[in-house]
């Protein structure tokens, strides 16, 4: 996916005016928020959970390598391919020549961000090789001239049932269905001979296991089970290389977490875990299996500050519960990851001068680490962020100038004394009798929205004084 | 007790009021305060900007300033999470200074937690009356642990009846510079809050931060609501409101 993130600002705004939108993204609050809320009640210890989700985490972290090999060793012993991309045109190269390799021209997909991320419909479109979309959402999205998603786990989040139903009936060409549960079954019934002709399935990897080579998938459709045990002959597996856990047990204590801190899920509908290709007993399974472990910028981020972020499981929970996702979705974001850890990955993956605006485009308020079920610091890692844009000059001219003139005023007390005085003498005086200032000279961006209320007109520090001398002259 | 006050540079410009509101709610619970002269700023807007040398300066001038008292005393969670929390992080790779930061951090509370867990006030100087609600601020939440203690504090008024506030939690899209880089997101955001507040019925928001109390203050009035005050924790305790 071509990123889009420098015209964040831009697509905020627009996002924000779209009326329909706006009444979409409420579905976030009222369904993830208040359902992750139940959900993490059920587990006894909570945060004892969470805390040992991070070291399980920080354990294949810490030597990924060495799990890679473990995985990489044990998934061949199963009869597996592993096949490792430095970035995202090696990926799609290595998927496609797989592809040719066994003559397949329909692919079924079942939902992969990494996918977005090295862009693979457009690869195998080019090939001549058909993608289909098989997660409803993403579905729904390919049949609208191939949209990007706009959340990881809930893809269409943005879209109402309307606009679902109006572009169901044209793809279609049926009658427009009102209800859901119509919908669902139109969708079924046009994927299903999908599924019957695919030659390959394509999935991504909540986890890999390396003690035993297999992926775990998480789905609420059961199309990932389409997708791989149907008639593909051909399984590959796409995802990054930090998806590797090194035991199955690592796998049970994530999993109480990911499905209730996504949906409120206490477990998903589907949950599948996968080692190799079909053998001689197997009643189904495809006939041969590949693994795409993609890096893509992920080394970049080993042993760096920024390493926390590979501990992420992509359950959503941190944009579900961020105020600014919530008021302009992913779309604004510009790239496939969006909300706080997304403003924290593109950076790191696309290059922090092509996504200027993303590590400053959140309020900093904590929320997205309290609810991380692998307490990823992201508010920290946003303002690392900041900090080499401010190293590398990366910021504009006048938030330097700006900050340069207070810290200089901010480092002189008298200095500072007086400009304190007469700023807010002045805005006082702005402010005028009923104490509102509509208009904010150089606070366009404050004052487009809001009043400044004003001032009270002198400093504390200047009464403060005068107090002090008036009661000890007394 | 010699306890500090830190004004907090929003205070000192803006909402001068309450500074005195702290003072005399803390003389009256039988503190010493002072008011250490050449105070500024805690340094988060540059901390936040991604300048964190400039922070670091602005820091080690307020481990000086506020060194040698029993207490140290801040009507805000956000800058006293600056200096209770992020202090720490700044002076990661300088032991001598974090140990210094260490033993502030120690000594500085939050105006409703010092009244609460170190005061252990069983009574306010206050009159106060009103249906009010109350909006927990992102730094005093969830960097402080500030919760309990101001609806503690607002129980010690008999006429004061509270709404709890649907969303109470959420930002409310402040954030420093956020709400002027992004003034746009920041006003939608507010715009939720002062929605949740006006369905509470109350007549007063309270609150402890003032960035949050401009945000919400300014939108309330932009929206034509000129009755529902914001008013700081400070102000409401001491009977100043």
């Amino acid at each position: 996916m071509q990123t889009q993130s420098m015209h964040f600002k831009e697509r905020a705004g627009q996002k924000l005016a779209d009326a329909r939108l706006q009444k979409n993204l409420k579905k976030l609050s009222e369904k993830f928020v208040t359902a992750r809320a139940a959900a993490i009640t059920e587990i006894d210890d909570f945060e004892g959970t969470r805390n040992a989700a991070v070291e399980r985490r920080n354990r294949a972290l810490g030597r990924l390598d060495l799990w890679l090999e473990t995985f990489e060793r044990n998934a061949r012993a199963g009869g597996a391919h592993v096949l490792y991309a430095q970035n995202a045109e090696e990926a799609t190269r290595l998927i496609v020549d797989i592809a040719k390799k066994h003559g397949v021209r329909k692919v079924t997909k079942s939902k992969s961000m990494v996918s977005e991320e090295v862009q693979l419909n457009a690869a195998f479109a080019a090939a001549g090789v058909q993608p289909v979309e098989t997660d409803l959402g993403e579905y729904i999205l390919q049949i609208n001239d191939n949209e990007p998603p706009s959340h990881i786990i809930a893809p269409v989040i943005h879209k109402d049932k309307e606009e679902i139903s109006a572009l169901f009936a044209k793809t279609h060409a049926t009658a427009r269905k009102t209800e859901i549960t119509e919908l669902t079954r139109e969708a079924r019934e046009v994927l299903r001979g999908h599924f019957l002709s695919a030659d390959m399935g394509v999935t991504g990897a909540n986890f890999l296991i390396a003690e035993t080579g297999s992926v775990a998938l998480v789905t609420n459709e059961g199309n990932e089970g389409m997708c791989t045990i149907m008639p593909p002959k051909v399984h590959v597996v796409l995802t990054g290389i930090e998806k590797v856990l090194p035991t199955l047990e690592d796998l049970a204590t994530l999993m109480r977490l990911l499905p209730r801190s996504a949906t409120g899920q206490p477990i998903s509908n589907y949950f599948s875990i996968l080692s190799g290709p079909r053998r001689s007993a197997d009643l189904d399974g495809p006939e041969h299996m590949y693994y795409v472990l993609v890096d893509a910028g992920r080394t970049g981020l080993l042993g760096s500050e920024f390493q926390e972020m590979l501990r992420c499981i992509r359950c959503g929970a941190c944009m579900n519960h961020c105020p600014v996702y919530q008021k302009i979705g992913g779309h604004a974001y510009g790239w496939v990851y969006p909300g706080p850890m997304g403003s924290v990955l593109t950076p790191s993956y696309v290059g922090l001068e092509n996504a200027l605006d993303l590590p400053h485009a959140a309020t900093l308020c904590g929320q997205c680490s309290v609810v991380c079920p692998v307490k990823i610091p992201l508010p920290d890692l946003l303002r690392k962020l900041r900090e080499k844009q401010w190293e590398r000059h990366l910021r504009p001219w006048y938030e330097r100038v700006g900050v340069g003139l207070w810290a200089f005023a901010a480092t002189r007390p008298a200095l500072y004394a007086f400009g304190a005085r007469v700023a807010a003498r002045m805005l006082n005086w702005i402010g005028g009798t009923e104490g509102r200032i509509r208009q904010l000279p150089l606070g366009g961006g404050w004052t487009g929205t809001r009043d400044f209320p004003a001032p009270s007109g002198r400093t504390f520090r200047d009464m403060y004084r005068e107090r002090r001398t008036g009661r000890s002259g007394a | 007790m010699r306890v500090a006050l830190f004004v907090t540079c929003l205070v000192d410009a803006v909402r001068p009021a309450i500074g005195f509101s702290v003072i005399k709610l803390l003389e009256a619970a039988g503190c010493e305060v002072v008011v250490p002269e050449s105070q500024t700023c805690c340094g988060q807007p540059a901390y936040n900007s991604g300048d964190s040398s400039t922070a670091r300066v602005l820091a080690e001038k307020v481990l000086r300033e506020f060194d040698g008292f029993d207490y140290v005393v801040i009507p805000s969670g956000s800058c006293g999470g600056q200096v209770k929390v992020h202090y720490l992080e700044l002076f990661r790779d300088h032991p001598d200074l974090k140990s210094r930061a260490e033993r502030l951090a120690g000594r500085m509370y939050e105006l409703t937690d010092f009244l609460v867990s170190v005061l252990k006030v069983s009574s306010v100087p206050s009159q106060f009356a009103g249906h009010v609600t109350y909006h927990d601020s992102c730094c005093g939440l969830r960097e402080l642990g500030v919760k309990q203690q101001p609806r503690a504090l607002l129980g010690m008024l008999p006429g004061v009846q509270i709404t709890e506030l649907n969303g109470c939690e959420q930002c409310c899209g402040f954030g420093g510079t956020f709400s002027i880089k992004f003034g746009d997101v920041s006003g939608a955001i507010v715009d939720e809050k002062c929605r949740n507040v006006k369905a509470t019925g109350a007549d007063a928001v309270v609150l402890g931060d003032l960035g949050c109390i401009l945000n919400i203050e300014g939108r309330l009035r932009r929206t034509g609501d000129t009755t529902t005050r914001v008013l700081h924790i400070a102000q409401v305790l001491a009977g100043d409101a």
